[in-house]
């Protein structure tokens, strides 16, 4: 039977969980890891996602890429804050969609996401020895709707139906509800690798209800890196009088330096950092815990406003709060504890691995969809307003910020001129007065309308945002009752001919992928039966006719011809023969190791 | 009321075909039914046409409907059963939102009563007319003050602030007055139930007042929003 896994798909790490029983479970790789970095990197093989990719982020920062996550669901004018985490170049498509220069490829944010989705698919369907075709994808509850749909675009890439999009402490506080019980309002903090989330529930009697939510998409771990990173090249330029701003290799060699030194300082106060440089200089220098903490206090303060806000929103006071949990590997800082109890009042809880507390979660989730659990049920809610540019700009706000999901609006609209055809319905989301300070996510053409005089038309348009966060439009013609065409142009990400083009050369890829695996898999096997052969000949060679040596030799002639092909069928082929005609050999030589052994050895010694 | 009743009974599941009793699932078949579009949302919630609601009733109400609608429960159904739930469920929560906030809930039965009539205009409370005009004067300048003149600039801050206090205030008495009204309404409302005729004069005048409160409100909550965007953006 094929399961429903649970995936977080982090800006740093990704994971993937399943429900094992009543329990969800992280699922680790043979080494026991499990955490996948999101790091992609390609080689002249092919696609390298995980760990081995983020090797190569210092041997080849040109070809491998980190931190997708940011640049989901958007356009190059709005990635320019996140264009210096970048080495790798980024281009535009077309308006509204990035592309990552990779190597010889271009890839948009949601490919490269499928290919990280297909690495912990894989994971799962080998741990679980069954296919998994549908999942769970967590995004940050402050995610707008082209990033989710962005997600959701990557899921379909990676060949899997997304049954759910599901926000991260969202997800975090089911998994706490289910294995900690916790009851009463949750205030749950999600620092993550790029995105900052606050999520304000009400957990009572299974219900999980989000009252509010609010964060900050460009706010993580990875801008503590980058101040961290920032401070060494400017020390590195006074000391050594050497600029590495443009030396992406020694630029990468620091920040991964300076993560490294972040994370040490969670529990030691002080740590030396020590970055080899090119030419045999080495920058070296301490770093205390306080020191940390004062270069990064603003950043880390970025995040009450937030909590402030939606505290007010659900219409809260910090006394009504009855517990507060972290998420995310950022919080695990002793100054993000330190705040985050100051402004709560309260001293947070983090009993459940704040790096696999969200991917717990999303299997929960998988289950309930599954039908297993039965007596758990999430409500939540869009986290930004919905609206229509009216007369001058303005926003006129149809579903407000924090309305639980799934919700509607509709809203009636006519023409302007005589004889008009169609009408245009720019759909936005913020909270901003004014529509030029908020987001574009579509626009909707009401088109083939009957030529009527102006004002008379009614066009009714449904606005429905469905459990995932994501805006449906529907719209009819009253006068009529019929349904009116519509047109939708987003703003930014993917039509779905593209996501379907993708899906299908992802299938291309997968199919050569797995070629090339198969043969790297038949090359080390010939190896080691090579090796095997060649030994065993060279001892048993006075054991066998002559004519069987040669017919041997001739074998592994053949199959050392097979190994420089690429065919993985011949030289699986070739080993299956070698095989067959070595068992003679190893009946023979295992007689006289049999004989040899008794030979020194006393009768009374024998079994 | 009673024709809606007749209407309902008349409906059929799009199931099996069968007559449907006005639930949201068919007796027979057990498929969901789309909520009968005619309900208005104290009826979605089989409430009273009351303005004092008991919130930790109406939450209640809400998970237990929640518990029967949510696309969650139909993830394994078919395409139908899937948009029924995601429409009734989308209805649910607009309902809930609505009802839950008491601004929300008045706004919304003056529009049930009224039939579909457009937004409540705000307009000013008569006797602040004079003083919002000064204290927008005042706004504006302080935002053309700015750092040219700094002690100027705090004195006008100053002024702002305690406008900002009053009219705070103001506005929170204008809600008293409103959350007064909704008692008397619901009283009517009971006997309306059993004089249907009866009180159209009065029940239209407590219509009026409770407009009249909300257009006041609506006008100083614009005034507030104005004096707040402006004493943050221009902090000294």
């Amino acid at each position: 039977m094929s399961k429903i896994v649970g995936i977080d798909l982090g800006t740093t790490n990704s994971l993937v969980a399943y429900m094992d029983g009543k329990e969800p479970k992280v699922i680790a790789d043979r080494e026991g890891r499990t955490l996948v970095p999101s790091v992609i990197s390609v080689d002249e093989q092919g696609w390298i996602v995980g760990a081995r990719a983020q090797r190569r982020l210092m041997t080849h920062p040109q070809s491998t890429v980190y931190s997708v996550k940011r640049l989901m669901g958007k356009g190059l004018a709005d990635a320019q804050e996140e264009r210096k985490y970048f080495p790798v170049s980024l281009t535009e498509k077309q308006p509204g969609i990035i592309q990552v220069e990779l190597g010889p490829y271009r890839l948009t944010p949601p490919e490269l996401s499928a290919l990280i989705l297909k690495e912990v698919k894989h994971r799962a369907e080998e741990f679980l020895e069954t296919t998994v075709t549908q999942a769970v994808i967590t995004v940050p509850a402050y995610f707008n709707d082209s990033q989710r749909q962005a997600t959701k675009d990557a899921g379909r890439i990676a060949g899997l139906d997304v049954l759910r999009i599901v926000n991260e402490p969202t997800a975090a506080c089911l998994a706490y509800g289910l294995q900690k019980k916790k009851q009463g309002v949750i205030a749950v903090y999600d620092l993550g690798g790029g995105t900052f989330d606050i999520s304000i529930l009400k957990v009572k009697e299974g219900i999980f209800e989000v009252l509010a939510t609010n964060g900050n998409t460009h706010l993580g771990g990875d801008d503590l890196d980058q101040r961290l990173m920032e401070l060494v090249l400017q020390e590195i330029r006074v000391e050594f009088g050497q600029d590495l701003q443009r030396d992406v290799e020694a630029v990468q060699q620091i920040r991964l330096g300076m993560e490294k030194a972040k994370r040490q300082l969670s529990t030691e106060e002080v740590t030396e950092v020590v970055i080899p440089l090119k030419q045999g200089v080495v920058y070296r220098r301490s770093l205390k815990r306080g020191e940390l903490e004062s270069r990064v206090r603003d950043l880390i303060d970025l995040t009450i406003g937030p909590c402030r806000q939606a505290l007010e929103d659900a219409h809260l006071s910090l006394k009504d709060v009855d517990e507060v949990v972290l998420v995310g590997g950022a919080t695990r800082m002793p100054l993000v504890h330190r705040l985050v109890q100051e402004f709560f009042q309260k001293a947070p809880h983090s009993e459940l691995n704040p790096d696999e507390v969200v991917a717990l979660g999303a299997a929960v989730q998988a289950d309930i969809l599954a039908g297993g659990i039965q007596n758990m049920l999430l409500l939540d809610v869009t986290p930004l307003s919905l609206g229509i540019e009216t007369m001058g700009g303005v926003m006129s706000v149809l579903i407000p910020r924090n309305s639980t999901i799934p919700t509607n609006a509709k809203e009636l609209f006519t023409t302007f001129v005589d004889g008009q055809r169609s009408v245009d319905v720019h759909v936005y989301q913020g909270e901003r007065e004014l529509v030029q300070d908020n987001r574009s996510l579509a626009r909707f053409q009401l088109k083939d309308l009957d030529p009527l005089p102006a004002g008379l038309p009614r066009i009714e348009v449904h606005f429905t945002i469905d459990a995932n966060g994501i805006l449906h439009v529907s719209a009819k013609d009253l006068r009529s009752g019929r349904d009116q065409t519509i047109e939708v142009k987003p703003s930014y990400g993917l039509s779905d001919d593209e996501v379907a083009r993708m899906i299908e050369e992802s299938f291309k890829f997968a199919k050569s992928d797995m070629e090339a695996r198969l043969l790297i898999e038949a090359r080390n096997e010939a190896a080691t039966i090579l090796r095997h052969t060649e030994r065993a000949l060279k001892q048993g060679e006075p054991l066998i006719a002559l004519d069987e040596r040669d017919r041997i030799r001739d074998r592994i002639t053949a199959l050392k011809k097979a190994t420089e092909g690429d065919d993985h069928r011949l030289i699986r082929e070739r080993i299956e023969q070698l095989d067959k005609i070595t068992v003679h050999l190893a009946e023979c030589l295992m007689d006289s190791t049999l004989q040899s052994g008794l030979k020194d050895k006393k009768l009374s010694e024998l079994p | 009321m009673s024709d809606e009743k007749d209407l309902l009974a008349r409906s059929l599941c799009w199931n099996c075909h069968s007559e449907l009793g006005g639930e949201y699932f068919c007796d027979h078949c057990i498929k969901i039914q789309p909520a009968p579009s005619q309900l208005d949302y104290f009826q979605r919630f089989s409430l009273p046409r009351h303005l004092t609601i008991n919130l930790q009733d109406l939450e209640r109400r809400f998970h237990e409907l929640s518990r029967k609608f949510h696309p969650d429960l139909f993830q394994r159904g078919s395409d139908q059963e899937k948009a029924i739930s995601l429409e009734n469920s989308a209805l649910l929560n607009t309902a809930y939102r609505t009802l839950r906030d008491p601004i929300l809930r008045v706004e919304y039965l003056i529009r049930l009563e009224e039939g579909a009539v457009k937004d409540i205009p705000a307009k000013a409370p008569a006797d602040l007319l004079e003083e919002i005009l000064e204290l927008q004067e005042s706004l504006e300048e302080y935002k053309q003050v700015g750092k040219t003149a700094p002690e100027k600039s705090a004195d006008l801050r100053k002024t702002l602030l305690v406008e900002q206090k009053r009219i705070g205030s103001r506005k929170m008495v204008l809600e008293k007055d409103l959350f007064s009204l909704f008692e008397e309404w619901d009283r009517l409302q009971d006997q309306h139930l059993f004089k249907p005729d009866g009180q159209q004069a009065h029940r239209r005048s407590l219509l009026q007042r409770m407009k009249d409160l909300l257009s006041a409100r609506a006008y100083l909550k614009t005034v507030l929003q104005d004096l707040d965007e402006g004493l943050h953006d221009h902090h000294p």
